[in-house]
């Protein structure tokens, strides 16, 4: 119990480090870099609360496929990083203002709330045998099985409306315009022309 | 002993300090869908100390939906992102006010 | 009998739509004959309906047709009720109807609406049957209405002149007035009664007489005077009694056979026929009953006085006409039910004739209307002179002619009437009213009557020389019309004042209570036969006062036509107030009318347009424009600000929830 709370602080500290790296590095490059980082941290938690599926699948899933994407744009798009960077300090005070608060906020709701009822805020123990993803899988697939087939219609239009955006058409491109193919007739292409027969000289 | 209040409180510092993340790097659009996703992750952490507080799954599946919709709005959000630097050459924020009444 | 009604009444419709609808392909002479069969089936039958009454001994008959509409508790039904006061009133219609129809081939011989005309006048008979033959409120209502719309259309035939639709569009709109009151009286009627039919609401008179009404909260009135009275103002409005009157002259806009048939003849009886159709209702309440006799007795007199003031030959008439009009209604107010229904009956005929010479007149003159500009016309179409002397003698009363015995018996009746045995001082001043009004009626009758006659027919010959030498008398189908229509006129009093009047004729049809039934009182002390009354002329004061007017007439306007003149200038005042009718116009036309256009004008403007247009609805859009104005600064287009703004809002939304909530 010692070494989970123990790697609990550790990892939690590195992840608060990797996050304040995400929003205060000069490069976009590097704060991607450091999300990626926080993710991975934000998956350790989540396996040492014994999420282990979800955990695995933000980091294949999310790390894997999000984040690179994350990377392709920003390197795909000049940005001039200086211009972007400019006046970084200037609404500092009244982000951490707004921090603080909801700071406070959060710690009167975590921390102050309950205290004095000693309500057991402390996890159980799983039982034996316990499958994370077995047991998310028998939710996942049987009541929730419309949302699931939703999220997938959700990803599908993702896809379609990504790859819409960023098409681009060229112009001229040759392409075949089927109904006109179709609706095609002989006198359209072919014209006769009567002439009489030259002579013979 | 770790608890539940330990991942409220983990998740409710990932939280400001993505909040001030939008705060101070307003004009770069990337850097705001980062801290949008950084912002997930706190809600989705909550969601599974919760889950795991209770003894409900219910709340994993929903973690599972959120990093679904997540996706789908990474890649849109980024394609538009991808549009919008090829019409306009920038990605400057302050330049971005069609919206203006 | 049941065919025989409805073909009374269906022939004129159907003869009305084929020449309306069809009047192209049938022609002129085809839209006259069909109308006229028409009318002429209308017309013979009703007169078979008429005899069966009178001599078949054939029994009233109430008989429904046709059930147009039926709702909880009130039956709306098309059907006839023909018992003798129906029959003789068909038998007026039809027949000044069918004389009408054949004149108007004379009169309106070059009018390009020569078809509309006669598919008009066909309707108006169609009209006018449904009304006298109806058995129930709301047919009568009916008949009511369609004869005003076809009034309205014939004043307005002439559509291109401006006065036409100026008088057509005035006695529509003071005919609404009346009609606002009749259909007030109908629903007051169903509201006590929950019932439409004459005969369940006649049953229930006695008990509705003695209910109690509150028009408005706290003044309880006798339900029967409230119904009765206001059942009376549509008839004011129909019949131009005063104030109502005014669109009456101003009707003469229209082609004179009009003026003849419906503005003389028939449909301005409707409302004296209505009240005496009523007569278990009116009976009932002696209170309707004095209203009816004053407003009867103010029309009779004065609106004779304004008939000697005018020069126009059909305003003359048309003055006269509402005169008579008052006679009637005081005969009405009087309990003399019989007598007004008689005179109005003579007064069809000869008043119809009156107005179907000056019509022939009309056309001798070609369409001058200006008895300043006739005389001695006499020896030029004698006679269009001789019908017409019989009209107005007849009008006059001259002893032996259909007015006089009308007239007469009418004088006599109001003389002894009930008011007379009043006790109240109200009732002796009504009936001092009444009494004096119809016999100095009497006097102004023939001065304006005879004024007209001789400023028309004898004396200096006033036109000019070209109209004068087209002068000559009318084709016969104006004069056939005007022969036909002067034997009744001078006679059809001997045969039937005596029946009408004394005999019972009308059987249940009219009812009077006892105390007020002054016809049976005459029966006793006064009626000996024809005869005797006109023998016995020189003991009434009518007699006397009627040769004093014509007297009067001949002195000033054929001895010594410079004398009106100087009267009219001696008094301007008085002569002024006639010629401006009592101002009647003026109130109505700069007060009612202008007062009303006032005040739409001021809805429009400061209702409509700037509370309604100006502050509801633009002041809505300017004010959320400019709210807007307001609100779009926050909008600054920038994506931050909106990020910042949910996060502010997010902030203070769990700063609720923790610590205010």
């Amino acid at each position: 119990m010692m070494l989970h709370s123990i790697l609990f602080y550790v990892f939690a500290g590195i992840m608060f480090g990797a996050a304040l790296g995400v929003i205060l590095s000069r490069n976009p490059v590097h704060s991607v870099m450091f999300l990626v980082f926080t993710f991975f941290n934000a998956a350790i938690l989540w396996l040492l609360a014994e999420a282990e599926f979800l955990a695995i699948v933000l980091v294949l899933v999310y790390v894997g496929a999000v984040m690179v994407l994350f990377l392709f744009v920003v390197m795909m798009l000049d940005v001039n990083v200086e211009a972007a960077k400019r006046g970084l300090t200037r609404y500092a005070p009244l982000g951490i203002g707004l921090a603080l608060i909801m700071a406070i906020e959060l710690i009167n709701v975590i921390w102050l709330r309950d205290q004095g009822e000693g309500a057991a805020l402390d996890f159980v123990d799983l039982p034996e045998g316990y499958s994370n993803t077995k047991a998310l899988g028998s939710v996942l697939y049987t009541e929730h099985f419309y949302a699931f087939e939703i999220a997938a219609v959700i990803l599908l239009l993702a896809i379609i409306a990504a790859i819409t955006l960023t098409m681009r058409k060229r112009p001229g491109l040759k392409v075949q315009n089927i109904s006109k193919q179709v609706a095609v007739r002989a006198k359209d292409r072919v014209r006769l022309v009567k002439m009489d027969a030259e002579k013979k000289q | 002993m770790i608890g539940l209040q330990h991942y409220l409180t983990v998740a409710a510092m990932l939280f400001v300090l993505s909040i001030v993340g939008i705060i101070i790097n307003r004009k770069n659009l990337i850097l705001l869908l980062m801290c949008i996703e950084l912002m997930l992750l706190a809600v989705n952490t909550n969601f599974i100390a919760f889950s795991r507080f209770l003894g409900d799954e219910t709340g994993q599946v929903f973690v599972f939906f959120i990093l679904t919709v997540a996706a789908a709005e990474a890649a849109i959000g980024l394609a538009i992102l991808v549009v919008l630097f090829r019409n306009r050459r920038s990605i400057a924020v302050q330049e971005l006010n069609t919206l203006k009444g | 009998m049941y065919e025989y009604y409805l073909t009374i009444v269906l022939a004129p419709l159907a003869a009305a739509i084929i020449a309306g609808l069809a009047g192209k392909q049938i022609g002129r002479a085809g839209a006259h004959w069909v109308t006229i069969i028409g009318v002429g089936i209308s017309c013979a039958l009703s007169f078979l309906v008429l005899k069966n009454m009178f001599w078949g001994g054939a029994t009233p008959e109430n008989i429904s047709v046709y059930t147009w509409a039926a709702t909880d508790g009130l039956h709306m039904e098309v059907g006839f009720l023909v018992d003798r006061l129906t029959a003789l009133m068909m038998c007026v219609v039809t027949f000044v109807s069918l004389m009408v129809h054949i004149y108007t081939i004379g009169y309106m011989h070059d009018d390009p609406g020569y078809q509309r005309f006669f598919s008009y006048i066909s309707l108006f008979t169609f009209s006018m049957l449904m009304l006298v033959m109806s058995n129930n409120f709301l047919q009568l209502f009916f008949g009511w209405e369609a004869v005003g719309l076809v009034s309205y259309l014939l004043i307005g035939f002439w559509y291109k002149r401006e006065t036409a639709i100026f008088a057509n569009l005035k006695a529509f709109l003071v005919n609404r007035v009346g009609d606002f009151g009749f259909i007030l009286g109908i629903a007051g009627i169903v509201t006590v009664t929950g019932s439409l039919d004459y005969a369940t609401v006649f049953g229930q008179a006695d008990s509705v007489a003695a209910q109690q009404i509150e028009v408005f909260a706290g003044n309880p009135w006798n339900a029967m005077t409230v119904i009765c009275i206001l059942l009376f103002i549509g008839a004011m409005g129909k019949s131009a009694q005063a104030p109502l009157h005014v669109w009456l002259p101003d009707s003469m806009e229209g082609p004179t056979p009009i003026s003849a048939l419906i503005h003389a003849a028939t449909m301005v009886t409707a409302g004296i026929f209505m009240v005496a159709r009523m007569s278990p209702l009116f009976e009932l309440s002696t209170t309707a009953l004095g209203f009816v006799i004053i407003i009867g007795s103010v029309t009779a007199f004065f609106m004779g006085l304004l008939g000697i003031v005018q020069n126009d030959i059909k305003r003359v008439v048309a003055y006269s006409t509402l005169s008579q009009l008052g006679y009637m209604t005081v005969a009405l107010g009087a309990s003399a039910y019989g007598a007004a229904i008689f005179h109005l009956m003579t007064h069809a005929f000869f008043k119809a004739l009156l107005f179907l010479a000056a019509g022939s007149v009309i056309i001798a003159m070609h369409h001058e209307q200006d008895i300043r500009k006739m005389g001695g016309i006499r020896k030029y179409m004698p006679i269009t002179y001789w019908t017409a002397l019989v009209g107005s003698l007849a009008l006059i009363g001259f002893p032996g002619s259909s007015g006089f015995f009308s007239k007469d018996l009418l004088i006599e009746a109001v003389k002894e009437s009930h008011w007379h045995q009043g006790v109240t001082a109200g009732d002796q001043l009504t009936y001092w009213i009444a009494y004096l009004s119809v016999l100095l009626g009497v006097f102004v009758t023939a001065l304006y009557s005879f004024r007209m006659f001789f400023l028309v027919f004898h004396g200096k010959e006033r036109m000019d020389a070209e109209t004068k030498s087209h002068l000559h008398e009318t084709p016969a189908v104006v004069t056939v019309p005007l022969i036909l229509l002067a034997i009744p006129s001078a006679m059809i009093g001997w045969f039937t004042a005596g029946p009408v009047l004394f005999d019972g004729f009308f059987g249940d049809a009219i009812v009077v209570q006892s105390g007020h039934d002054v016809l049976a009182h005459l029966k006793e002390t006064f009626w000996h036969g024809p005869a005797a009354l006109v023998a016995h002329i020189y003991v009434a004061p009518a007699f006397y006062l009627a040769a004093l007017g014509v007297l009067t007439a001949w002195f000033l306007y054929l001895k010594r036509p410079d004398i009106p003149e100087t009267i009219k200038g001696k008094v301007t005042g008085l002569y002024n107030l006639l010629d401006r009718k009592y101002y009647f116009d003026d109130l109505y036309i700069k007060g009612f009318a202008a007062g009303g256009r006032n005040f739409g004008k001021f809805l429009w403007q400061k209702g409509d347009e700037l509370i309604i247009d100006g502050i509801l609805v633009n002041g809505t859009a300017n004010a959320v424009g400019r709210l807007a104005g307001v609100m779009r600064q926050i909008q600054t287009g920038y994506l931050y600000t909106y990020a910042f703004a949910m996060i502010i809002g997010l902030t203070m939304l769990l700063g609720w929830l923790i610590w205010l909530r």
